[in-house]
Formats: C-alpha cells, structure tokens, sequence
C-alpha cells in the first residue's frame, strides 16, 4: 500500500473495486498477496487492519441514528472514545450536523458522514472507492477540498475513480487499471 | 377421555372434498392437481405408517423407542428445514442443533414441572407437535437471514470496514430474521379460539373430551411451542449466519456486481 495520495484509475469493471477491497481485506486475491507496512496484509489482525486501512464505500451505507451514533459506532467497537466535533469538521461537516437524522441527509451529506466515521478510527490510509460518484459538482468540488486538506495533514489515501481530471487534481501518483490489468 | 372409533369408509367420503379442491385447480388451470394427488397419497402413506409405529411404541411402553423415534424426527426435521433455507451455506450444523436444543429443553421442562407423566402416548404427540413447529421456525427464519444478508450486502461490508466483526455486522439481520421465526406462533396464538381452532383441541372435542380439558390442555401446547420456537429460531439464526462469512469475517462471495 503506497504512502501519499494514489489514485487508480479505469473503466468500469476495471477491477479497480475488487483491488480496493483487498487492501482492508474485504476480499482476499486469488494470486498474490498485497502487503501493507512490509508485512502480507493476512499476517495483521483483520479487524485491526480494518481499522488501520479504512474504507469508505461508493455509496453511503449509514448506520441506523444519528450522524454522531454513525461517528461512534467504529472507535466504540475497540472501546475508544470518538471526538465527533473533530471528526466532522474534518469532514467538512458543521457541528450542528451531530444531532441529524443520518438516513434524513442528502447522499452528498451522507457521503461526508461516511468519511467522517472513517477519520473516527484515526486511520493510517483511507480507502476511498468513487467517493464522489453520487454528487453534483459543486458537492464534488467540496468533497475533493476536504480529501486534499486530509492530504496535507498526512492522511494517505487510496483513491479509485474513472474521472481522470479528478485523479490529476488529487492524486501525487496513477495507477490506471483496464480488464484486471495495470496498464499505466 | 373416551375414545372413538373412525372407519376407512368415512376417511374415503372426505375425499370428497379433495375433488373440490382438484376440480377448482383443473378449472382455473392452477396447475395443481398433480401436487394434490402426490399429497393425499403420501399423507395417507405416511401417516397410516406412523400410526402403526406409535400404535407399536404405546404397546412397547419403552421410553428408549420413544426417544428414537424424536430423534428420526429431529433427523428428518432438520433435512427438510435445511432444503427449505437453501441459500444459507453451511446450515445443517445450526438447523441440527436447533431442533435438537428445542425438543430436548420444551420436553424437559413440560416433564420436570409435571404437566405431562412420563409416557409414550404424551411424549409422541408432544415432542412430534414441538419439533415440527421448530423445524418450520428455523427454516422461516433462516429464509429470511438469507433475504436479509443478500438485501444489505453493502451495508454489511460498509460495517466491517469498520472493524465490525462477522456477528457485529450481521446483528441487524440475526435480530430480524428471529423475529420472523417466531412472528407466525405469536400472531396464531393471539387469535387462538377467534379465527381457527387448533388441531389439538379440535381431536380432543371430536374425541369426546370436556371442552375445559381440550382448552386447558390446548394452552399447555401452545405456550410450550411459544418457547421451543423462539429457542429454534434463536439457535438457527445465532449460529447460521456464520455460513454467510469466512472466519477472517469477510462476506461470502462477495465480488463486487
């Protein structure tokens, strides 16, 4: 798992969710291994590395109940405290927006919840799959601000996308995928 | 209790009634006369031959026979439970086990506190009513946990991306395909008496019985099923919905499209 912001890029089916869902181990190749810190990702702790490798799903999958229930609900799983406040601010969420309804909320809204429960866990690599796919421009626009501030605080990200411009913006470095294969 | 006696004539005239029932498929081509047919005759089958191996178990007195026979029916229940909740992977072990727990604890407890002695001709009928009734609660709720995971895959995975585990993410799911497993007694058991009377009962009136022993004992029958199927349904799905995960808590053929 590389260091920076990479984004991987392809046409659907591409294989570039199959590749996303191997580095938390959501899946495990059929060939291969795929390693994380120098070590084979199946030598860690599945959970742990779950919480270490966070992925943040194309579409917004909320938890029944609140915005601050959804923040919670992974550092309270390994008995760790969340700063929500923090946490949405990082996400680019006002504090007001604790108290909310998750399934209420806008898929853009929704979207930034699922990232700001991914920063709960204080992770080391985010995953993101399409983390825009579902949004407008301007919800687009706000989304990738946010990713290149986390990307200035040292978060390493993971990014797949079939917008190429929107790799360009972000990313430091381009994996292109076509049928399976990396071919830039 | 007196007892009465039924000809095989008078079991021949219902199938009167059959007829009905084959004339209103062929009429409006429900396509079910054939199902009809394999279902008269194989109810008569089976039930004539069970009747004749319980009529051997009274005469036998042996409770060791008794014991064989519930655990043929677990047996059996647990096969036909498993084919009906064909998209569980991995269910005989918790279909198993399910009925197992549930006939062994109701008949147990319905003995330990003295409703019933001891004897065959209560033990059979009993045990035959609680491990039925098990056996359909395991496999209704095992459907649903198989509806429920394929309906929410993306959830589910979005909260092992979380450091959920397995059981942690399935909870939702576990909680309401339980619930569906024991939702048909409950609901049955609230209009008991208004809408149907329950075959128990009804044996006993036609039999001869005082309607306050049918209905008395009718209440033993249907509060002891209450807890065999929440027990069935609490095993069947705390332990099935492990089939649907690997042990590194990743879903089951979970490709994504």
């Amino acid at each position: 798992m590389p260091q920076g912001t990479t984004a991987v890029l392809g046409p659907s089916g591409s294989g570039k969710s199959s590749l996303l869902r191997m580095l938390n181990r959501l899946s495990d190749p059929d060939l291969g291994t795929v390693h994380f810190k120098g070590k084979d990702v199946r030598t860690f702790d599945v959970l742990d590395l779950r919480r270490r490798a966070v992925l943040v799903p194309q579409l917004p999958a909320p938890l029944p109940g609140t915005v601050a229930d959804n923040v919670r609900y992974g550092p309270s799983l390994c008995e760790r405290e969340a700063d929500v406040n923090a946490c949405l601010g990082r996400a680019g969420l006002a504090r007001t927006y604790a108290t909310r309804d998750a399934a209420e909320l806008s898929v853009g809204e929704q979207q930034r919840v699922m990232l700001a429960r991914a920063l709960a866990l204080g992770p080391e690599v985010l995953l993101l799959d399409e983390p825009t796919s579902a949004l407008d421009e301007a919800a687009r626009d706000g989304v990738e601000r946010t990713l290149e501030e986390l990307a200035e605080e040292g978060v390493a990200m993971v990014l797949v996308t079939h917008d190429r411009w929107q790799a360009e913006r972000i990313a430091s470095q381009v994996i292109e995928l076509r049928e399976g294969r990396v071919v830039a | 209790m007196s007892s009465i006696d039924v000809t095989l004539v008078e079991v021949a005239a219902t199938l009167v009634l059959v007829v009905i029932a084959a004339v209103v498929s062929r009429w409006r081509r429900a396509e079910l006369e054939k199902d009809l047919a394999v279902a008269v005759l194989r109810s008569f089958v089976q039930l004539t031959a069970v009747g004749y191996a319980i009529q051997a178990i009274f005469d036998s007195d042996s409770l060791l026979l008794v014991v064989a026979l519930l655990a043929g029916m677990v047996a059996f229940g647990t096969f036909t439970a498993r084919g009906r909740a064909k998209d569980v992977p991995r269910a005989l072990g918790p279909v198993a086990l399910a009925l197992t727990v549930a006939a062994t604890t109701t008949l147990g407890l319905v003995l330990a506190l003295g409703v019933f002695e001891p004897e065959p001709r209560y033990l059979v009928p009993v045990g035959g009513m609680v491990i039925g009734n098990a056996m359909t609660a395991a496999a209704v709720a095992l459907n649903r946990l198989a509806d429920e995971i394929g309906g929410s895959r993306a959830a589910i995975e979005a909260t092992l991306s979380l450091g959920a585990t397995a059981r942690q993410a399935a909870a939702g799911a576990v909680t309401r395909s339980l619930r569906s497993g024991m939702i048909a007694l409950i609901d049955s058991t609230k209009t008991t008496g208004i809408v149907f009377f329950p075959g128990a009962m009804t044996g006993m009136l036609v039999a001869g019985a005082e309607p306050v022993d049918a209905v008395r004992l009718q209440l033993i029958l249907l509060w002891s099923l209450l807890g065999s199927v929440a027990l069935s349904a609490l095993i069947a799905t705390g332990l099935g919905y492990r089939g649907f995960f690997t042990p590194a808590h990743q879903l089951r053929d979970a490709g994504p499209r």
